[in-house]
């Protein structure tokens, strides 16, 4: 028997969110769909519904982020949740704690829930199978692994704009091998059945297995943002760069920077997306950050909406099972 | 019941429902349908009482009490309020009064959106089985069930009544979280 996702529970439903890989299309579309619903709260008067009362989220973030987690923050709160923010540079880890017993810590603090950012891959991954069973993690970045909530609310963004996956040509340019989004959007884009995803990049910033990715490879932008209807651009990640991957900034502006005369190649009604922070200059010209096309900003807002559906589906599960738990233990003792 | 049968139990629900309103003097009262089957009957009440405010849907799945047993419901929609409720009379509508809950959940999530002046409970059925102080101002139908009893609307094009009998508590639990009670 294949062993199970750790990411679900013995019903198929969704205890923590790691990583896209595994998980099938009904699964996001379902997390698509609620978070439309919770679109809706912010039109409310009190921007908040009572589902996560009493419970505690707990954002690990072990690398910093402001708009990750601003908007994780603001997403627990939403659902009435209490949340902890811990910079982990400030805490105790940096007095010998090791992050084992930082986290047997916060379980005892009764947390129902880890937000984990960390450098290394796998480390959301590694939390979840170290916490107590009533805890869920989301993974907010690992590494250069995944970063599955940002690839969704890039999904939720073109499907808001654009309908249907697979009608769609999206482009992905930019630094896809230091890329955890792009990772994820990739096995997004696939799984939600995206008729073409294509990769525009110079070698250096390819890895190795990206055409067993399913994507389709360029290396010139005019040619590859032919005939899109999604342009994605990266951040280049030059903290996690090792030695001469690039030439200069401006070189890479030159071959590879987003320009208006450039997008005429791309449809003509092509969004521009961008997980921020732009280097603007460098990956776009502000021009285009700044233009009608560009829906950077409708991301951020679609962050908050879909960091609430996996938040409260994760927590409706682990609900689920201490509720069925306790039915059984009292069935076993009339 | 067919759908001849419904529409005529409709059609007296918004007679009574413009006596009532009248009686109590509100004017210019927003309708607020509670999904599903109360927006079906909404939507047709909303037409035979020609309300001039555009017809308001409720999805009560972020309200819900049960969230801590069995957790998210998974069919989720916006609700959508087009006309701010602050200062304003409420008709809400439902299909089925059954427990009370839904609407202690809808009336929390409108109180979200505002502080209405107040609010009508309209629901085509109204059964017992009550688990809140919560009673219907107008009903078109008041049937005699038993516990392990339920009634459904069904739609939206026609509606139906359909009574059955839940086997046991999952099968019950799963069909209150496919639809509500």
């Amino acid at each position: 028997m294949a062993r199970r996702d750790i990411q679900l529970d013995e019903e198929g439903r969704l205890r923590h969110f790691l990583t896209i890989e595994g998980l099938d299309q009904p699964l996001l579309t379902e997390i698509l769909d609620k978070a439309e619903g919770f679109i809706g709260v912010s039109q409310q008067a009190i921007k908040k519904v009572p589902l996560c009362r009493g419970k505690i989220i707990t954002n690990l973030f072990f690398e910093t982020s402001t708009r990750t987690r601003t908007t994780f923050e603001l997403a627990a709160k939403r659902l009435s949740a209490d949340v902890l923010s811990l910079n982990i540079s400030t805490s105790a880890t940096t007095k010998g704690e090791t992050l084992l017993d930082t986290l047997r810590n916060l379980e005892a603090m009764h947390c129902d829930m880890f937000v984990v950012r960390h450098a290394d891959s796998g480390a959301a991954h590694f939390i979840a199978q170290h916490s107590a069973p009533h805890v869920s993690v989301i993974n907010a970045g690992d590494g250069r692994h995944a970063h599955p909530t940002q690839a969704m609310l890039d999904m939720l963004t073109i499907r808001r704009i654009k309908g249907e996956f697979v009608k769609l040509r999206v482009a992905i340019v930019g630094d896809i091998l230091n890329s955890r989004v792009a990772r994820s959007q990739i096995h997004a884009l696939n799984t939600l059945g995206t008729s073409e995803v294509r990769v525009i990049a110079p070698y250096t910033l390819l890895p190795a297995e990206s055409r067993s990715l399913g994507v389709h490879v360029y290396h010139d932008l005019q040619e590859g943002i032919r005939d899109v209807d999604v342009v994605i651009m990266l951040r280049l990640q030059r903290e996690r760069m090792r030695g001469a991957m690039l030439p200069s900034e401006h070189e890479y502006f030159q071959l590879y920077g987003l320009t208006e005369q450039r997008l005429r190649a791309a449809k003509p009604d092509v969004i521009v997306m961008h997980p921020g922070p732009i280097n603007r200059g460098v990956e776009m010209d502000s021009q285009v950050a700044d233009g009608p096309r560009s829906v950077i900003l409708q991301q951020v807002s679609h962050g908050i909406a879909v960091r609430m559906a996996v938040m409260s589906m994760c927590i409706g599960t682990q609900n689920a099972r201490i509720a069925r738990r306790e039915a059984s233990v009292s069935g076993l003792n009339p | 019941m067919g759908p001849d049968e419904i529409r005529a139990f409709i059609e007296a629900m918004a007679s009574d429902l413009a006596k009532y309103l009248a009686r109590a003097g509100v004017e210019k009262p927003i309708m607020v349908g509670i999904r599903t089957g109360g927006v079906w009957l909404a939507e047709r009440l909303h037409g035979l009482l020609e309300l001039e405010e555009p017809l308001g849907t409720l999805d009560i799945s972020f309200y819900r009490d049960d969230f801590t047993r069995i957790g998210l419901n998974p069919e989720v929609h916006p609700s959508n309020l087009p006309v701010p409720v602050g200062d304003r009379h409420i008709i809400l509508v439902d299909d089925v009064l059954h427990t009370g809950r839904t609407i202690r959940a809808a009336l929390n999530e409108i109180f979200d959106y505002g502080r209405p002046t107040s609010v009508v409970l309209a629901a085509l059925v109204e059964r017992s089985g009550h688990e809140l102080p919560i009673q219907a101002d107008v009903v078109a139908i008041r049937p005699d069930l038993e516990a392990g009893e339920h009634i459904t609307l069904t739609g939206p094009e026609p509606l139906g009544l359909v009574i059955g009998r839940a086997s046991n508590r999952v099968s019950r639990e799963h069909e209150q979280q496919a639809g509500k009670t």
